[in-house]
């Protein structure tokens, strides 16, 4: 069954969206948000500070405690999670996963660390993918700024070694344009390694989705433009993927 | 009726969506962490997160085992939650064979990785799916007797699952990679639930309201 995941990305206290990781402005209130597609019937959340705040007045171990309140799906929560130690307090604060991208192609290892202490399960290595000019992607951190040198393919498979619970795979071309799901990034990364894959960056429309899906076979998706600015609700758009043949969880009436 | 819930805080994973869930199903909660909070319970929340062996240590540490026994065996609601489900059993084959509290007669096995077509099958499971349709009846007066029925979806994380002994305990199903598998056990007071309700939107609150009545 295909995941739906709204992506929320946060620059404490804000909700904020941004074209390609930059220009980012503000959209309102997170909680008001996570709230609105919790009850339209969003499979899991997730939460990515691009300010990596976690020691910041208003942080977002405070906005995830806030939404642990009120939202009764699987939270996803990273941005800045450095170590163990930062995970721990956003588990505490209601997380279930937590997303680490530039202290893990810092320190490997410490997606080991991670598996170990909390399980597979909660362990998301986030990858910002950009195309290279030769062919295939390389691994960027700091919201798409800076590159690692790494081969993403290499990357996700050294990832799940070390004991990666999932993968978050952003594409850094497509991200915030809406213009389509970069298919073949995605579709490299789920034949190159068997754990569950989020794509998520570009989504303008919801034929992006199936065409993404039927190409590239993620087991979940996320978005966040195309619903922030309400260009289609969550039960719109899993109406229509129901139409299109695929299996989406359904809210009961 | 009163609405207390006591939550078995042995440092395994997070209580705190547990927590709030019951919260939000106007449970009054209260977190026990000794042998002597654990047998006032009321009713008891066992949630698990990890390793069969890493929890069962965990609760033996903290001299929890004969409390937890007594409970169930007085009589008093019992939820068990992913592997606070799975400690249910009698055993677990996780990193080698270790007993369970054995209020469930049965084992808990590795979810085979291959499909019934022979095709790779992503382990864990992780992700929403359906409960199978219930035999008839079965589901009466359980906890799934309310705003759950075959069909209903519910969030699951696990890697291993449970295969009770007795067929009577197997209180409901999934489907994963055309296998049957195990997602919840009951018998008489004890419930333990593979998926998680605390997760699981609506469906799971429903579940939780009605372990605060019973």
């Amino acid at each position: 069954m295909l995941r739906i995941i709204p992506r929320l990305d946060v620059k404490a206290p804000n909700l904020i969206k941004g074209v390609r990781l930059e220009g980012l402005r503000v959209i309102g209130d997170p909680q008001e948000y996570a709230v609105k597609y919790y009850k339209a019937g969003a499979d899991e959340l997730l939460y990515m500070d691009i300010v990596a705040s976690l020691y910041d007045r208003n942080n977002l171990a405070n906005i995830v405690e806030k939404a642990s309140r009120d939202v009764f799906i699987p939270m996803t929560v990273g941005g800045g999670v450095r170590s163990v130690e930062d995970a721990k307090t956003l588990l505490r604060a209601g997380a279930d996963k937590v997303a680490i991208n530039t202290a893990a192609l810092k320190r490997p290892e410490l997606v080991r660390e991670m598996a170990e202490t909390f399980g597979a399960q909660c362990m998301v290595l986030s990858v910002e993918a950009k195309r290279k000019p030769s062919g295939g992607w390389e691994a960027y951190y700091d919201n798409g700024r800076e590159h690692s040198g790494r081969d993403v393919i290499d990357w996700v498979r050294q990832g799940a070694e070390f004991g990666a619970g999932e993968l978050l795979i952003t594409s850094v071309d497509q991200e915030g344009t809406r213009k389509g799901y970069d298919i073949e990034l995605v579709a490299a990364v789920t034949q190159a390694v068997d754990l569950p894959v989020i794509a998520s960056g570009g989504m303008g429309s919801v034929s992006d989705l199936t065409k993404l899906v039927e190409q590239a076979v993620p087991d979940a998706v996320s978005m966040a433009d195309i619903l922030h600015y309400e260009r289609i609700g969550l039960v719109e758009m899993k109406a229509e993927l129901k139409q299109a043949g695929l299996r989406v969880r359904e809210i009961e009436p | 009726m009163n609405r207390r819930v006591t939550i078995v805080d042995y440092g395994s994973g997070n209580l705190l969506s547990v927590r709030r869930a019951l919260e939000c199903c106007a449970g009054e909660v209260t977190l026990a962490q000794t042998p002597e909070q654990v047998r006032h319970a009321d009713r008891l929340v066992l949630p698990g997160v990890g390793a069969f062996a890493h929890c069962m240590a965990l609760l033996r540490g903290l001299d929890l085992l004969d409390p937890l026994k007594e409970v169930a065996a007085r009589g008093n609601p019992f939820l068990g939650i992913c592997v606070g489900m799975q400690i249910l059993m009698t055993e677990g084959h996780e990193f080698g064979k270790h007993a369970g509290l054995g209020l469930i007669d049965g084992m808990v096995e590795p979810i085979p990785t291959l499909d019934g077509d022979g095709g790779r099958l992503k382990v864990p499971h992780i992700g929403w799916n359906a409960l199978g349709e219930p035999i008839a009846g079965r589901w009466d007066k359980t906890l799934l007797d309310g705003g759950l029925r075959g069909g209903s979806q519910v969030y699951f994380v696990h890697s291993y699952a449970a295969r009770p002994a007795n067929s009577d305990d197997r209180l409901a199903e999934t489907r994963y990679g055309g296998q049957a598998i195990c997602a919840a056990v009951a018998k008489d007071n004890v419930v333990g639930t593979q998926f998680h309700p605390e997760k699981s939107a609506e469906a799971g609150l429903d579940l939780l309201e009605r372990f605060l009545g019973w």
